[in-house]
């Protein structure tokens, strides 16, 4: 079946609504990783048909990311960046993506995210995450950072929350739950994490920013 | 000052360096706003807290 982007829209209108549709497909947020979070995020919004989406990763997809990570065998070895794309474009062809392969770091992170108004932390290292609020928050006055923390184990669902520390910040996650030699990531509750964060970054679009 | 929320009877004049470590906090797992201002890691080692002041700090954990 040929399926026109106004088929889609329309798709998405009887979904969601005329208005917030609208007010979606204007939008354009950031996601930082393309990992365990910010695979799923992605998809997320590119299936809500958030119009305008940055999108960055410096990583190839390697055999233990397929346990908990948007992708599939035929993508090992490829770049994220590449493999994500190809997923996306797939869900909704109608989105302005733009890519960043490389390493973000606080010298070009305002650079990469600079048309952002949301963007999703979706790092595995918490020093990264530490970096990237830091210099988001500093360089973008107007910017919303919605980031993850704790979601390592499986620990109960219900011990994941999102919660404002500042007023342009949330973080989504048990706060505790970390990645060590004794507790690794499953699905499920990355896949939760993600789903809060993305969650959260509809909200923010739409207007809400209650946490 | 008000740490998190909370009233904190410790910490005025020690910079903000000294309390992250203090309290047992890694610097660089850290986001730290001070009366509502983000505050770049760059500077913890030159802030200097006061009794008045309003500090928020979240500390992030591995995994995503």
């Amino acid at each position: 079946m040929k399926i026109t982007e106004e088929m889609y829209r329309q798709a998405l209108e009887q979904r969601h609504g005329k208005e917030q549709q609208k007010i979606l497909e204007g939008s354009t947020v950031g996601v930082a990783g393309l990992g365990g979070l910010g695979s799923h995020i992605a998809v997320m919004l590119a299936r809500m048909g958030v119009g305008n989406l940055v999108l960055a990763d410096f990583d190839t997809v390697d055999l233990t990311n397929i346990h908990r990570q948007q992708y599939t065998l035929d993508d090992v070895g490829k770049k994220k960046t590449e493999a994500i794309l190809g997923y996306l474009k797939k869900v909704n062809p109608y989105i302005n993506y733009r890519i960043f392969d490389g390493k973000i770091t606080g010298e070009n992170a305002g650079e990469i995210y600079a048309d952002c108004q949301i963007v999703c932390e979706a790092f595995d290292q918490p020093q990264a995450k530490a970096m990237l609020i830091e210099t988001l928050l500093e360089r973008m006055p107007k910017l919303y950072l919605v980031t993850g923390s704790g979601m390592a184990g499986i620990g109960s669902a219900n011990t994941m929350e999102t919660s404002r520390p500042f007023q342009r910040l949330y973080v989504c996650g048990d706060k505790v739950s970390e990645v060590g030699e004794e507790e690794g990531l499953f699905s499920p509750r990355v896949t939760l994490c993600a789903a809060q964060e993305a969650l959260m970054t509809v909200r923010l679009i739409l207007g809400i920013t209650e946490p | 000052m008000r740490v998190n929320g909370k009233e904190e009877t410790q910490g005025a004049g020690l910079t903000l360096e000294e309390y992250l470590k203090t309290k047992g906090y890694e610097s660089n797992r850290v986001a730290v706003e001070l009366n509502g201002e983000i505050v770049p890691r760059s500077h913890f080692s030159e802030t200097v807290l006061r009794q008045e002041d309003a500090l928020e700090i979240v500390s992030f954990v591995g995994g995503g």
